[in-house]
């Protein structure tokens, strides 16, 4: 694991600074409960399920948060299709969270807990937040680690899935984040992030094959399992501007850049407005823009069998750009005789997801047959529907 | 010396500057725009939390969304 050498100075100066500055008191988060059904799917893939979000304050100094959240996986997608069978699995994340309010610090600390039949991830992680000149400045650092063990399944003869008890590997993951929120004027607010996160451990799957080009095959290629090196470190900046209009509405615009140690750069533009209508809706809007270069290790179709010593064919690894153009619209309702409630709204909102893929090619379409050689098949487009419904209570 | 004298006085002035309180240059008074929900940065958690999950599944990149995250189990 390498760190940027001035990371530990610019934490230890930003805790000092942190905890030397004057402020307001910091308040804790509203008193809300979430339930949200969401749907993902395309490119063969369908994931839906819930998620319940609870948060509740105890006394003025503490407020706890609690998440479960499922994704039910049905799963025919390229990869799939090429050198696997259909399946279905289920990804059940529990989380706890804690806030401790001490004058204009929040210190919050919280595990994350995600579970599937291959795959088993525990996460704990710590925050400090301190508000500072009048409340217009908000410093928070945090820390994050993960413990994450990673199995394989195998099916049976009678299409049933056991776990494979030759294999078992791990992952450890640590996570350092820097964050400023910053009141500009009395209509615009920036928030900048920095985080590093680095890995190490088994770091591809189990199950996914990169192909390469063999003469002898049929269609001119054949499968060999991907290898990852086992360490990888990411950093990633972000700066985002919210900006309140003339008139009740917001545009939040964000950037963001990211690079890691495995040669991929990516750039993320984010743009969203808001607009409140008839007293009781909130309308939606949102364009989302991402594009990232290749990993190093990264071919659509290596030349020959063990080809390099690290060999990676994962479209998530892959030059690509993305759009996302979505449309959120919320309600706000009344519950007659319940007292105990403030607030309740009920919110659907749709994104419509489009990968364009510059080297990754659909090998299903090969065809040497017809003139469609390994290597020259059309590129892979990837367009996805993202549907949520989601009901708010605040008390 | 008239240099050192320029920076003497330049670095007492950033000193004195330094020991003297910000003032908020948003007044408490002035903030309506501000806490209004529309202008929250996360209006929606339990949304926001599961789009960032469906992009950091499908893309290289990952963090400074100013949220913890977890385990993504997305093999």
């Amino acid at each position: 694991m390498r760190l940027p050498s001035f990371l530990p100075a610019l934490l230890a100066g930003l805790v000092l600074l942190a905890h030397s500055a004057a402020g307001f008191a910091a308040v804790l988060p509203e008193d809300r409960a979430d339930v949200l059904y969401h749907r993902y799917q395309g490119g063969g893939v369908t994931i839906h399920g819930p998620s319940v979000l609870v948060r509740k304050k105890f006394g003025d100094r503490f407020s706890v948060a609690a998440n479960y959240y499922m994704d039910m996986v049905s799963s025919a997608s390229i990869d799939v299709q090429l050198s696997a069978s259909r399946y279905e699995e289920e990804r059940k994340q529990k989380s706890l969270t804690v806030d401790f309010l001490h004058n204009k610090t929040t210190y919050s600390a919280g595990v994350i807990d995600s579970r599937e039949t291959d795959y088993v991830a525990d996460t704990a992680f710590f925050s400090l937040s301190q508000d500072m000149f009048g409340d217009l400045t908000t410093v928070t650092l945090t820390y994050k680690r993960g413990w994450n063990d990673v199995f394989r399944n195998v099916k049976l003869a009678d299409g049933s899935k056991v776990r494979d008890d030759t294999f078992a590997e791990g992952v450890d993951t640590r996570g350092y984040a820097v964050g400023l929120t910053q009141v500009l004027t009395r209509n615009l607010i920036m928030s900048l992030n920095y985080e590093v996160i680095t890995d190490e451990g088994f770091l591809n799957s189990p199950y996914r094959s990169v192909r390469y080009a063999d003469p002898a095959a049929p269609l001119g290629f054949s499968f060999e399992r991907e290898v990852y090196p086992n360490t990888h470190t990411s950093n990633a900046a972000s700066a985002r501007l919210k900006y309140f209009l003339p008139y009740r509405a917001t545009l939040d615009g964000s950037y963001r850049f990211f690079t890691d140690t495995w040669g991929v750069d990516a750039h993320t533009v984010d743009l969203t407005y808001t607009h409140p209508a008839w007293r009781r809706w909130i309308f939606d809007g949102r364009l989302r823009y991402y594009r990232q270069t290749a990993a190093d290790f990264y071919s659509d179709l290596f030349p020959r069998q063990q080809f390099a010593n690290f060999l990676a064919r994962d479209k998530e690894l892959s030059t690509f750009n993305s759009y996302t153009i979505g449309f959120g619209a919320t309600y706000e309702f009344t519950i007659p005789r319940v007292r105990w409630v403030q607030k309740s709204t009920v919110s659907a909102r749709i994104d419509h997801l489009t990968i364009n893929y510059d080297d990754f090619r659909d090998a299903r379409a090969t065809d040497p047959a017809n003139g469609i050689l390994a290597g020259e098949e059309p590129l892979y487009k990837l367009n996805a529907n993202i549907f949520q419904l989601f009901v708010s209570i605040w008390f | 010396m008239r240099a050192i004298r320029v920076l003497f006085a330049a670095g007492l002035a950033l000193a004195a500057a330094a020991c003297t309180p910000i003032e908020p240059w948003v007044k408490p008074y002035e903030r309506e725009h501000l806490a209004d929900p529309i202008m929250a940065f996360s209006r929606d958690p339990v949304s926001a939390a599961y789009l960032d999950h469906v992009f950091e599944a499908r893309e290289a990149a990952r963090g400074a969304s100013g949220s913890a995250g977890g385990g993504c189990g997305c093999n």
